[in-house]
């Protein structure tokens, strides 16, 4: 997987409440999810999403509520990948499990500016900053990237075929 | 052989290993896994989309239709109808929803599903909350549940743990919540991300099986992933009513186990805490923050049970509730609504001025029950103060323990309760 697009910078600490806020978790619908994507920190953020666009962000992206509703909104938006200083634990396994690429990069939200390019080459593991200088990813453990190769847990369950049993 | 950690040995134990170390991924069957009514839906759409007949076991499913009760439009009453079918379809499976629901992490211990050594996943993250009886438990999220479902399993990447000491004896006033928040003050919303909390010290040894509910509840808060307590006496004594003839054994860490850091806080010292605006590690003793606040909120899964309303009744007896100043009672289950009533709890908050709510997550999420106009500020008992986490994005949330938020209450801005009683 390879993207390349122009980057929204947020900072540390976003959490679930801000990707999509509570009062809008009536629904599950993934359309309705993105038009109130980032809306309370970033009014308009879905409407300026073009092609490709990436967020960056400081440390512990996606803290607090667990709703998978953060990773469906963000996704549905148009977001092709998420690079962050790090990122909260139950964002990262829902980003996982659901197939939203997720990036971690230290150093990453002092080194790209806001309408930055930048690419992110998730198969060979690097990331091209706006300067073209060239950082090398860190890979996810072998067991992730099982899961991120099978497009989500439950693909990655049913190819095991470890539900045999309830199906 | 071991010297495992609390949360290892219940992971290894889980595994079926010997031993486990930080960084191991497992695949485990977790004894207990819940959703409720914002992440039930999509768990059980994936789950259908597989075309799966049955669930792996549904006697391990748990529904708890507690975030938008009573269900607040025709949206939110068309996820808990999902969840009804889907109970009505898979026998087994535990529903909750209005007369019979509480808040969920207040639920379940008081219910008794809960017993040491268990590893509970959930579709919330507050799930983390039953770690104050022994048991590993972790937020997820809804794929996570379907997953379950479909096969009984889940993945686990094993967490290093911090060992949290709490010397000292507390003094009159300081609760588990102003100890949970003084430990996030100290280590910051990211302090523990990816870890295990364990808790542990003389002031845990003499704090309730309730005050320690709400420091699990709020381990989240900095960013771990479970926080846990070794199961003692009165872990034993609360579990006797409540899970009586579900069999635990006791499950404590090795002494020479091994832990990423140790840091000890002297309770003894604390006084009793707020987190300002806008995120819980804003921490700062009550007495020295200086504001007025046009509403006050006393429930949720962190401080809604019976200790904690009769903590809040202490301190609104014989007083009102300021005038301008909304104040909610929410009593976090059905059970703990009955006792207060029958405590005479409930004529001391309506004495008071205070309303009183059925069981709901409500305005903790900025659901309904209670939402906040842009400036307004609220002192609650809840878990978090984002931006717009209780309503509209100019609006602020201080978090504190029940006996603060009640004496706040009292004077119309935040208050230490010895100031009022």
């Amino acid at each position: 997987m390879k993207f390349s697009g122009t980057v929204s910078v947020f900072g540390e600490n976003v959490n679930t409440d801000e990707i999509i806020a509570a009062r809008y978790l009536n629904t599950s619908d993934p359309a309705v999810l993105a038009l109130h994507c980032m809306e309370d920190v970033r009014p308009g953020f879905p409407q300026s999403i073009v092609p490709g666009h990436i967020i960056v962000a400081g440390a512990n992206f996606g803290c607090g509520s667990s709703r998978e509703h953060a990773p469906i909104a963000l996704k549905a938006a148009g977001i092709s990948c998420v690079v962050a200083e790090s990122f909260a634990r139950i964002f990262f396994r829902n980003a996982i499990n659901t197939g939203l690429p997720i990036v971690e990069c230290p150093g990453i939200s002092s080194r790209a500016a806001e309408g930055d390019r930048i690419e992110v080459d998730l198969d060979n593991g690097v990331l091209v900053l706006p300067s073209g200088a060239r950082r090398t990813i860190s890979p996810f453990p072998p067991f992730m990237q099982a899961i991120v190769k099978e497009g989500g847990w439950i693909p990655y369950l049913r190819a095991q075929k470890s539900f045999a049993e309830g199906a | 052989m071991s010297r495992m950690t609390l949360s290892e040995k219940i992971l290894a134990a889980a595994a079926r290993r010997d031993s486990v170390a930080p960084g191991d991924f497992l695949l485990v069957e977790p004894d207990l896994g819940l959703a409720n009514d914002i992440t039930a839906p999509i768990a059980i759409q994936e789950f259908e989309k597989t075309g799966a007949g049955s669930c792996r076991f549904p006697e391990r499913i748990w529904l708890v239709a507690d975030h938008f009760t009573p269900n607040k439009d025709i949206l939110s009453a068309q996820q808990v109808k999902v969840m009804r079918d889907f109970s009505r379809r898979h026998a087994g499976v535990h529903f909750f929803e209005q007369g019979d629901v509480g808040v969920e992490h207040a639920l379940l211990p008081e219910l008794g599903a809960i017993v040491p050594g268990m590893v509970v996943i959930g579709a919330d993250s507050h799930t983390c909350t039953y770690g104050a009886l022994g048991a590993f438990a972790t937020g997820m999220g809804s794929t996570d549940l379907a997953g379950f479902y479909l096969t009984g399993k889940a993945w686990l990447r094993v967490p290093s743990s911090i060992k949290i000491v709490f010397t000292g004896t507390l003094r009159k006033w300081v609760t588990g919540k102003d100890l949970v928040l003084a430990l996030i003050g100290t280590i910051s919303v990211s302090g523990a991300l990816y870890k295990a909390l364990e808790f542990s010290g003389p002031a845990i040894d003499s704090l309730s099986v309730e005050g320690r509910l709400s420091m699990a509840n709020m381990a989240v808060e900095a960013g771990a992933k479970n926080g846990i307590f070794t199961a003692d006496e009165k872990v034993a004594s609360y579990l006797s009513s409540r899970a009586a003839g579900r069999p635990w054994a006791p499950c404590a860490p090795d002494a020479d186990a091994s832990y990423e850091k140790v840091v000890t806080i002297d309770a003894g010292a604390l006084e009793p805490l707020v987190a300002a605006p806008h995120l819980p590690q804003n921490v700062r003793p009550a007495a020295e923050t200086d504001a007025k606040v046009d509403q006050v909120v006393i429930g949720s899964c962190t401080n809604g049970r019976i200790e904690d309303l009769r903590l809040a009744a202490q301190v609104l007896k014989g007083r009102r509730v300021a005038a301008g100043v909304r104040c909610i009672v929410i009593p976090a289950t059905p059970h703990a609504y009955r006792q207060a009533l029958s405590e005479g709890l409930f004529d001391v908050f309506l004495d008071a001025g205070a309303v009183i709510s059925p069981p709901t997550c409500g305005p903790c999420l900025g659901g309904h029950m209670g939402i906040l106009a842009e400036g307004e500020r609220c002192i609650s008992t809840t878990n978090r103060n984002f931006v717009g986490r209780m309503g509209h994005t100019g609006s602020e949330v201080y978090l504190a323990s029940p006996a603060t938020a009640a004496a706040s209450a009292v004077t119309g801005r935040i208050t230490t309760p010895s100031e009022v009683v």
